[in-house]
């Protein structure tokens, strides 16, 4: 069993009008110093294989055609073997 | 011959019974209601993807509707040119399915955008405007969150180049400008078709101005335009 870690990122040529926004929030808060907000999304799942590659083929393919939409957004992971429980 | 609709239903859709009651009511046509469990499109010879928010809008809007059983039947029926609508969560769902190019992403003022817009039609020599005249501004309520639609610069040339933006958002008058866009939308982009001109994607809702009880009647045209295709 492996334990994936995803983080979806929209890519840099796409404009966050959700980070600007947050930003903005931060200036209010007293924080001057905060620059380029951008706001992605952080997923968590197990795979339940017996093999890193199988896991990592499980993940590619969830990341690439549903976590992910490859026009306006790129993805990371991690993965760590786990205990079944 | 009078086409045979189907409107199909996931969950979350709320303008599915807008849909249905235009096409039933208004015009009189066959219309069934396609559940997304099924793969059965009931010999439908028109397909609307209706609006609402399928899935409650998680992830992205439309990224999990489509994936729904009945899209294979719906991506299968397009690829052989079947006339397919998808109205604004509709629409969404086309991009994420690939039957059309680019995304829509959050509106650039952040916020939901619920008005009647006015729309500028640049290509009326397609199944699903026929009906309108040159230079006739359509008057047709939009109502969404995420409606900016943005695609690669290669994509907008090919769009441009081959007549595939049917739908700019405007002036009264039909003077395209970004002071008339509702949601930072590339180029005014309201409506985009695919090459083959057999399915389009749209953020207004002509559903949902086509009963003269409601004070205004445009979204006819587009509807009138689909069933003339038939008939002609």
């Amino acid at each position: 069993m492996y334990k994936a870690k995803v983080i979806v990122k929209r890519k840099l040529s796409i404009l966050d009008p959700q980070g600007t926004a947050v930003e903005k929030g931060a200036v209010n808060l007293g924080l001057k110093n905060i620059k380029h907000t951008r706001i992605g999304k952080f997923i968590e799942f197990s795979v339940d294989v017996n093999s890193k590659e199988e896991a990592k083929n499980e993940v590619e393919k969830y990341c690439s055609k549903l976590l992910a939409n490859p026009i306006m957004e790129d993805f990371e992971y991690t993965l760590e073997e786990v205990d079944e429980t | 011959m009078k086409p045979k609709f189907g409107v199909v239903v996931f969950p979350g859709s709320n303008c599915d019974h807008d849909a249905y009651y235009v096409l039933k009511k208004i015009f009189n046509y066959d219309v069934n209601f396609l559940w997304h469990k099924e793969s059965d499109l009931q010999e439908s010879e028109v397909i609307i993807l209706p609006g609402g928010f399928s899935y409650g809008d998680y992830l992205r809007s439309g990224s999990i509707a489509r994936f729904s059983p009945i899209m294979n039947s719906v991506i299968d029926f397009a690829n052989k040119g079947g006339t397919v609508l998808g109205i604004c969560n509709g629409f969404q769902i086309l991009l994420e399915a690939g039957l059309l190019p680019g995304v829509l992403l959050k509106n650039n003022s952040l916020q939901f955008v619920c008005k009647d817009v006015y729309l500028m039609t640049e290509n009326i020599d397609t199944v699903f405007t026929n009906s309108i005249s040159e230079n006739d501004v359509l008057k047709i309520p939009i109502a969404h969150g995420e409606g900016n639609y943005f695609a690669n610069e290669y994509t907008i040339e090919k769009l441009e180049s081959n007549k595939q933006i049917f739908f700019r958002y405007s002036s009264k008058d039909g003077n395209v400008d970004m002071e008339y866009n509702p949601n930072g939308s590339i180029l005014n982009i309201a409506g985009i078709a695919n090459e083959k001109g057999n399915i389009l994607g749209m953020m207004p809702h002509p559903e949902r101005c086509c009963d003269p009880l409601l004070g205004k009647t445009d979204g006819t045209k587009i509807f009138n335009s689909i069933i003339n295709s038939f008939i002609n």
